[in-house]
């Protein structure tokens, strides 16, 4: 604790912060790539998020490709004597518009598609302002992630609307609907973005405005 | 192990931990993110939770859930009926996702929290019991309830002039079970409990 004082943060106190539990624990002073572990809770210690922007960009980039098949392809096929209907999320969203069913048709497309673009957005730039070391308005940007962090989770909306579907509207009856392969990429891109915000570290945006050199902190 | 210094875990500044009022939370002073709550009784009434939620878990796979009347016939589903239709669908990706998302996690998450409680609130130190806090921890943004409940919502709206849906016990008791989760966020102090473990060893 004596060297704390001097210092803001765990890191330029060399201090691990648990990810898991908060516990801080003093960084050995051996060096190597030996994995510390929380005497705590046993999840593994870092002083930042390894590779945070390296594996955030390539679960974005994924994420990216499998948002264009996610919107191309259908996620209902409904059948209805023997003519059928092939549904997109953004046609599902426009069938609640026509039917006059506002709510729920902005409840869809803010799940399903701006929350995810807004993420990819978000996400991306937080990562170029770490990368340009920007120190434009750190407590913002902090708080951008958090809520990126938090509304993720909503854009399964969709495949769970899939789900109650076709457990619902089923053969044998008059109409049928099944799942579309736009599923399978959407709920991919909705996962893949929930772990790339979970995989960036926000550390990295105040890391630039510490005057001590934390450079080994990264 | 209790400690007087927490670091933020969004901009990793160092604070000194301060004795809250009761139902309040502490946030960082640079960046806003939350740095630990003080939630009074925090073990009983979690504990009290997480049992009352694994009754409605189990309520939610024993009755049905959502029924659908159309030309005279009735089509009645359980919770888990969407899972199989979707990998009969060969859509197992989905239908593994979706038997995560609102069954497995939150059933897994109220079983981890029920049997660290329960030592705690015993005196006993039982195995893992460490780990299976960090999982219930780890696991709690994948727990996706209430999603699930505003996807029946919209699916309800979707074929309410198809067909008249009759909800089911286990949709009530599906219900109960995304405000007691919602409750456990509420209520659960990591902080505590993670103290309270520590006094095991």
């Amino acid at each position: 604790m004596t060297c704390a004082h001097a210092a803001r943060t765990a890191a330029g106190a060399g201090l691990f912060s648990c990810h898991s539990c908060s516990l801080l624990v003093r960084r050995p002073s051996m060096t190597g790539r030996v994995t510390v572990r929380c005497p705590r809770c046993g999840a593994r210690l870092h002083l930042r998020k390894p590779n945070s922007i390296t594996r955030s960009w390539a679960l974005l980039i994924a994420a990216l490709i499998f948002y264009i098949p996610a919107n191309l392809f259908p996620v209902t096929i409904t059948s209805y004597l023997g003519s059928i209907q092939a549904d997109t999320i953004m046609s599902g969203v426009i069938f609640f518009m026509q039917t006059g069913s506002w709510g729920i048709a902005l409840i869809i497309f803010v799940a399903s598609i701006v929350v995810p673009i807004a993420k990819l957005i978000v996400l991306g730039g937080l990562l170029i302002s770490v990368q340009r070391r920007s120190r434009w308005r750190p407590a913002e940007r902090t708080r951008l992630y958090r809520i990126t962090e938090l509304v993720g989770r909503w854009s399964m909306l969709d495949v769970f609307v899939v789900t109650v579907l076709v457990a619902l509207v089923r053969l044998g009856y008059l109409t049928t609907i099944q799942a579309g392969v736009g599923v399978v990429y959407f709920a991919a891109v909705v996962v893949i973005t929930m772990i790339a915000a979970m995989t960036f570290d926000p550390r990295l945006i105040w890391d630039v405005l510490e005057k001590n050199d934390e450079s080994n902190a990264h | 192990m209790t400690q007087t210094l927490i670091a933020c875990h969004g901009c990793d500044l160092l604070h000194r931990v301060r004795p809250l009022p009761e139902k309040s939370k502490a946030r960082c002073s640079r960046c806003g993110t939350l740095l630990y709550v003080h939630s009074p009784e925090t073990v009983n009434r979690t504990l009290a939770l997480a049992i009352t939620g694994l009754v409605f878990l189990v309520i939610a796979n024993l009755f049905p859930f959502l029924s659908l009347e159309s030309q005279g016939t009735v089509l009645e589903t359980t919770l888990i009926t969407g899972t199989i239709i979707l990998s009969q669908q060969s859509m197992a990706g989905p239908a593994i996702l979706v038997l995560l998302t609102s069954m497995l996690i939150p059933g897994l998450l109220l079983g981890a929290l029920v049997y660290v409680l329960w030592a705690i609130k015993r005196g006993y130190r039982l195995p893992a019991g460490r780990r299976l806090f960090r999982l219930a921890l780890t696991l709690r943004p994948w727990s996706m309830t209430e999603v699930f409940l505003l996807g029946i919502l919209v699916s309800v709206v979707k074929l309410a002039k198809m067909a008249a849906i009759i909800p089911g016990t286990a949709l009530f008791a599906f219900l109960a079970l995304v405000f007691v989760l919602a409750a456990i966020n509420a209520f659960m102090d990591p902080r505590a409990i993670w103290e309270k473990m520590d006094k095991w060893s």
